[in-house]
């Protein structure tokens, strides 16, 4: 028997390219089932089973079984180990071009994959970080040798050195607010670069640290005078919750308005007190501004979300159109649908919010673990 | 609760706990307990589900400064 069996490794980058690139990629998931119900990857022409490892230990002909004939296998796992296990059974059984997920689901979770959104005026430019495999969207802004980030991810890395690659100096983050699913890089990465960490101060009441104050119709800007971003209360996820319009053209939501859904209201545990603002913010505030104004949210919920080149964006007017948040006929009705049957919590969102506050400072691992599945900031998430 | 195998697979990652646990249990006789140790937190959802596939019984698992005790009753 030989066992010239031929594996190799993908990086999330790759698989997410080929996603975003329209690509057929068949997927053996390894992971166990609850964790795999949980969240998985997924696109438009991504199949995929769903075979434990351990299920696994003595043969791979289940797995055989289920592969297609005429593709290559992507096998996935949590963090790499048992799909480098599966694979090189599956390649010693005699499958070709076998190709496991370059630190697994953990790796997947923090790829974050750049997309231009549009040129501003003045040379300037806006792009939008897809984190992919948890659904949050990160928003960079370049003008003039200076950069914005909003909602900076804790991996901060990729915006150093995107900044760096464009000669451009970091001076503000913003958080649009205090994030209860994932833990914010904000502060980090104006630490990191020099620049001033912006909050609203209604979520930051509890902060043990310093920042700037993201007071209702703030303008920061961004290389000289060439952008401004615009602060626009906008409470309702959250009492601080602020939106930002940018150039006069695009309105950032944070996780107030998504393209297929709206907020949550109860992640500090006032849905009752909150849903209220939330209706306020949708269908006054936001009614109050130009509809062709191009919203681009904090989230995602699911791939169906993702558009052309992987970008989540959407015009204001087609939302107010066919957003079910933002149709519905009276305020009692929009607060049933706010406070009840929602998703379940993200996971560990209260330590999240804790660490986000400055109130814990959890150990690298520790945090990835408290970041695992998706974000659930939306009402209709699953 | 009479302990009849330790199984340590502390500092080992996935899958070598449930490979090493499995290979343990052929040796175990009907009713006998076998401990097996990890200080892998995704063990968690993975020994539940695994012992739950085989058949066997999961009586309880613990977790101590980062160590998780996982007690497998062999059916």
């Amino acid at each position: 028997m030989t066992t010239s069996a031929s594996i190799s490794s993908m990086k999330a980058e790759e698989a997410a390219n080929l996603i975003i690139g329209g690509e057929r990629l068949f997927i053996l998931d390894v992971r166990n089932e609850a964790d795999y119900a949980d969240w998985k990857i997924e696109g438009k022409r991504v199949e995929a089973v769903n075979i434990p490892y351990f299920e696994l230990l003595d043969g791979v002909d289940e797995a055989l079984a289920a592969l297609p004939a005429d593709r290559e296998v992507l096998v996935v796992c949590a963090k790499e180990g048992s799909s480098v296990f599966v694979a090189r059974q599956l390649a010693e059984a005699g499958v070709s071009g076998v190709r496991y997920l370059e630190g697994g689901m953990k790796a997947w979770s923090e790829y974050v994959r750049p997309v231009k959104i549009g040129d501003l005026r003045g040379g300037g430019e806006l792009y939008q970080f897809v984190r992919m495999g948890k659904g949050c969207l990160s928003y960079m802004i370049f003008a003039s040798g200076e950069a914005a980030v909003i909602d900076a991810p804790r991996m901060t890395e990729t915006f150093l050195r995107v900044a760096e690659e464009r000669g451009a100096r970091i001076r503000h983050t913003l958080d649009t607010h205090l994030h209860a699913d994932h833990i914010s890089g904000g502060r980090q990465l104006a630490l990191q670069s020099g620049g001033t960490y912006w909050l609203p101060p209604k979520d930051a009441q509890e902060v043990m640290f310093d920042y700037a104050e993201l007071a209702d119709g703030a303008r920061i800007a961004v290389g000289g005078a060439t952008i401004e971003i615009h602060a626009l209360h906008s409470p309702g996820h959250t009492i601080g919750s602020t939106s930002f319009l940018v150039d006069g053209t695009y309105l950032l939501t944070g996780d107030i308005l998504f393209v297929a859904s709206i907020g949550r209201p109860d992640l500090a545990g006032l849905a009752e007190d909150w849903a209220g603002d939330l209706h306020e913010t949708l269908y006054e505030r936001y009614r109050a501004l130009p509809e062709e104004l191009i919203v681009l949210p904090a989230h995602f919920g699911s791939w169906q979300e993702l558009g052309e080149r992987g970008a989540v964006a959407a015009r204001l007017g087609d939302l107010f159109a066919g957003n079910p948040g933002l149709n519905m006929a009276d305020e009692t009705a929009f607060r049933r649908m706010v406070t009840e049957q929602l998703p379940r919590h993200p996971n560990a969102y209260e330590a999240i919010r804790q660490t986000n506050m400055g109130r814990l400072t959890p150990a690298i691992e520790e945090q990835r673990e408290m970041e695992s599945g998706p974000s659930r900031c939306a009402i209709h998430d699953n | 609760m009479e302990i009849s195998m330790v199984v340590d697979t502390k500092g080992l990652a996935c899958p070598m706990p449930i490979v090493k646990a499995k290979k343990a249990m052929s040796g175990l006789n009907a009713g006998q307990i076998m401990q097996v140790l990890s200080t892998d937190k995704g063990a968690v959802n993975d020994f539940t589900a695994w012992v739950k596939q085989t058949g066997h019984e999961l009586v309880r698992h613990e977790e101590d400064g980062g160590v998780y005790a996982f007690y497998v009753r062999k059916v």
